[in-house]
């Protein structure tokens, strides 16, 4: 990631003399105080997220984006908690994009593993100041001195609040030498605050990217091709400048870059009603391009085969062919998964109003530099020109991430001179995605008469993530591959080969990525070779895991095959594995290390006429230190209900080149009365954090299935089960 | 020009009488917490009561509201006011998106049933999708709204 960039003392004083009677220690109002000033060339450090008022109010500065992972709650109340602030007197603003927050691109579970110590140190630097401030006006020692839920106490008794100290606080040099507080005093770390956002979220008063509104702001939508990169070969706007309402018709350009707009044709209007009828009264001719093949079946046929053949190995230890030649039992097995679309309840969408010279926009972003370099690149603005304004996201898990439809809206700005919301129809959502990657994957193991691995081939063909960066890739590398050929198994002969698959769509990163796909073959495999072995599936993974790591890894960030063995024990604990159940249930298990994280469910199912009931999911976390429990067990209990929809349901097929599925009624996701009962463990860890939004969701489906297989008998190896008629 | 009551406020406006109600609300009088998802009525975001009667407002045209009461989350009846409450309580919220349509869901049920049971509860609010998958917390909210009902008494 990019550094949040350093203060000199020099750009501290400058910055703060921008504001009047506020301490603003480094600030995002400057971009909109005074746009010449060269402050914006220098850097805000130590604290640009703070911003105490003379009345004791505190305004803390979000850097990553809302969609649900409780960012804005957990990122500042680890400074409050440094700073010693009373969280009552807290309000937490959004960042823009801009570079000077360092990276702000919310995905991969990253924003409180990586920005935990800078927080910290955020918090820690101004409550330092703030005992400085103190202590020079009562003319004492500053180690005679503490912070006390918004106050500054001295030994003697006598106190003042923080906001009284803000005048003195400002002519106070940063100091070079943080102290952070001691884990024992934490009062908001590791505990349950709950969202910073949950009133505004029941009233209806929360403002998602698609309730921004700006006066005589138009509505548009887009009708784009339904082939990934086809073109518009002629269009006919008569009956769609009928509908009441329709105000403009146009087609609008591709911008050809891994973000930029799809191009088509768009309607803009008075309302978004009118825009998405006009949309529907176009008559378009379409050139589908060189997509319009695209075929899921015959792909999934390409792929298989790709991977029944030798490919190329990327990692290999000991000899597999030896082993298999001599081992007790061969077994072999071949999985399927489709593609699948994000789907968050909020459709992408954005507001956007480009003047002669600049240009501001509104979007539910993940990923607002990305956002802020599209918009940038395709107006020909200058940096500063264009500013790109956070709202809270409907959900985002990895579509808004790709800020294409932040582009779509700046071009239709630009064209009328007014300010535009772009808005996607579900169905738009559907088609025109950026989808998880299909995949077939094969594997081969050799078991030994105890019942040991004594080899393992894993070879998988998916379309690779890089396709969107690069057209040419076809191939799986880096990080698409590790979460296979590092799988923390204790297997002498063991052999990761891939296979071709050129991507026929856009290819993107959903909520846990390649981890759903590996997370899955790995834990069905392993529960197929322990039934193979005639051994209980909990006893072949522990032993399957390996040796226990050393004291010092259990504490670290370093992988820890001992911690990953503890969520599955407690985990199985939790669910009573082994011990009995009511009639006709059966339990299935799954462990998963992603995003740094230690994960493992054990799923409890019954099957009613055919079709398969979920009772409940134990899920176990280690996630090192714990900014906000709540936060966490919602992950958990939400990465249950995600797992189980795609196991379910999760299935985007096209045919020559088009989309099949268009709406919630035939892309599905789970309900109220299919959600089981869900139960989460954490693990108390002095670790450093590690990811949360993701690692819960690869192990839901392998759980599932294998408890299935527990149940009946039969294994079922590709995904959705509503293609076997389960749910 | 179409006379609207929402949320005990009359309203004049604009708008074709075929227009659906959820982009009366939003686009023309600007009542931004009633939301769109799917319109085809297969997610409940934009659920919103008319005379009392749970509705899906992107299916409705403006035209079949005309002289009913409309209330959205915006609106204050008693059973929405406790329900929020043991929303914020029980933290149901992850993006929040869907709430709204949640919420409206949950008080057209104990509008009706005092006493709701788990699989009435699954009945009432199956129509709605969270994706974020916040489930069994409306679930333990509704449960908790009745408690609270009863201690009111």
């Amino acid at each position: 990631m990019s550094d949040i960039q350093n203060i000199s003392r020099r750009s501290f004083i400058k910055n703060i003399g921008l504001t009047s009677g506020a301490l603003i220690i480094g600030s995002h109002l400057s971009l909109f105080a005074n746009e010449t000033e060269s402050v914006l060339a220098g850097a805000f450090q130590p604290n640009l997220f703070v911003e105490l008022k003379p009345d004791g109010s505190l305004t803390l500065i979000a850097s990553r984006s809302e969609m649900g992972n409780g960012v804005r709650t957990s990122l500042t109340s680890v400074i409050a908690d440094e700073m010693e602030a009373d969280w009552n007197r807290v309000s937490v603003e959004q960042a823009i994009g801009h570079k000077k927050y360092g990276d702000q691109n919310t995905d991969g579970s990253r924003s409180v593993r990586y920005l935990y110590e800078t927080m910290r140190k955020m918090g820690a630097t101004t409550r330092m100041i703030l005992i400085s401030a103190a202590a020079q006006k009562w003319k004492v020692l500053e180690s005679e001195c503490h912070a006390e839920n918004h106050f500054i106490v001295h030994k003697n008794g006598k106190k003042i609040g923080f906001g009284d100290l803000v005048e003195i606080a400002k002519t106070i040099e940063a100091p070079k030498d943080i102290i952070l507080k001691d884990p024992k005093d934490f009062k908001y770390i590791g505990k349950n605050l709950k969202s910073i956002d949950v009133e505004k979220y029941v009233t209806g008063s929360a403002i998602f990217g698609l309730d921004f509104r700006l006066p005589n702001m138009k509505f548009a939508a887009i009708a784009r091709c339904p082939v990934t990169f086809g073109t518009v070969k002629s269009f006919d706007k008569t009956e769609a400048m009928k509908i009441p309402g329709v105000e403009a018709v146009f087609e609008i350009e591709r911008i050809e870059t891994p973000f930029g707009a799809l191009g088509g044709v768009a309607v803009v209007a008075s309302n978004t009603w009118a825009a998405f009828k006009g949309k529907e009264a176009l008559i378009i001719e379409w050139d589908n391009g060189k997509n319009g093949s695209y075929d899921s079946v015959k792909y999934m046929e390409m792929l298989t085969e790709n991977v029944h053949k030798p490919g190329v190995v990327s990692k290999t230890r000991g000899n597999i062919e030896a082993a298999f030649s001599a081992s007790a039992k061969v077994i072999e097995s071949t999985y399927q998964l489709p593609h699948l679309s994000h789907a968050p309840m909020e459709v992408p969408n954005t507001v956007a109003w480009v003047k002669e010279n600049s240009c501001e926009v509104w979007c539910p972003t993940q990923n607002p530099q990305a956002a802020h370099e599209e918009v940038k690149n395709y107006l020909g603005f200058d940096d500063e020109k264009v500013i790109i304004n956070v709202t809270l996201l409907g959900g985002g898990f990895g579509r808004k991430s790709k800020p294409d439809y932040v582009v779509e809206a700046a071009i239709i700005s630009k064209a009328i001179k007014a300010p535009v919301q772009v808005v996607w129809t579900r169905e738009d959502e559907t088609q025109h995605g950026y989808y998880h990657t299909v995949s077939a994957q094969y594997m081969k193991a050799s078991l030994d008469e105890k019942g040991n691995v004594t080899g393992w081939l894993h070879r998988f063909a998916f379309p690779p993530i890089k396709s969107t960066f690069d057209p040419t890739a076809d191939y799986p590398n880096g990080w698409e591959i590790t979460s296979a050929s590092e799988v923390p198994f204790d297997i002498k002969n063991f052999q990761i080969e891939v296979g071709q698959a050129p991507a026929m769509v856009r290819i993107g990163w959903l909520r846990s990525v390649i981890n759903i796909p590996h997370g899955f073959s790995i834990n069905v495999f392993t529960d197929e070779l322990a039934h193979a072995a005639n051994q209980d599936p909990l006893a072949f993974n522990l032993k399957l895991l390996g040796e226990d790591s050393t004291p010092e890894d259990n504490k670290s960030n370093k992988f820890s095959a001992t911690r990953l063995k503890n969520v599955l024990k407690k985990a199985a604990g939790n669910a009573g594995w082994g011990k009995p159940l009511p009639e006709g249930h059966a339990q299935g298990l799954a462990v998963h290390y992603s995003f740094m994280s230690y994960v493992a469910s054990v799923v409890e199912v019954s099957m009613v006429e055919g079709i398969v009931k979920i009772h409940k999911i134990n899920t176990v976390i280690d996630c090192g230190i714990v900014v906000n429990k709540n936060t966490v067990i919602a992950q958990m209990e939400g990465a249950a209900i995600f797992g189980m929809s795609l196991a379910f349901y999760g299935k985007i097929t096209a045919k020559d080149g088009a989309i099949e599925q268009s709406n919630f009624g035939d892309y599905r996701m789970v309900r109220m009365n299919e959600a089981p009962k869900i139960e989460v463990e954490i693990v108390e860890s002095t670790a450093p954090p590690t990811g949360v939004g993701e690692p819960g969701v690869p192990v839901i489906a392998p759980a599932i299935v294998n408890a299935i297989f527990k149940l009946t008998g039969k294994r079922y190896r590709n995904l959705p089960l509503s293609d076997y008629e389960l749910v | 020009m179409i006379t609207l009551v929402v949320n005990k406020k009359k309203h004049n406006l604009d708008a074709s009488p075929d227009m659906p109600l959820l982009w009366a609300l939003r686009d023309t009088l600007g009542l931004t917490g009633t939301k769109y998802g799917c319109g085809v009525g297969a997610c409940g975001a934009c659920k919103i009561l008319v005379n009392d009667e749970v509705t899906y407002s992107c299916l409705t045209p403006v035209s079949a509201a005309v002289g009913k009461e409309i209330t959205t989350v915006e609106g204050a009846t008693p059973n929405l006011q406790l329900l929020q409450i043991a929303w914020i309580e029980f933290n149901v919220p992850q993006c929040g998106f869907c709430q709204p349509g949640q919420l409206i869901a949950a008080t057209s049920l104990l509008n009706s049933n005092s006493n709701p049971t788990d699989e009435e509860i699954d009945d009432a609010m199956s129509g709605n999708i969270c994706r974020c998958g916040t489930y069994q917390r409306i679930k333990k909210a509704i449960h908790h709204t009745v408690e609270l009902k009863k201690q009111q008494k």
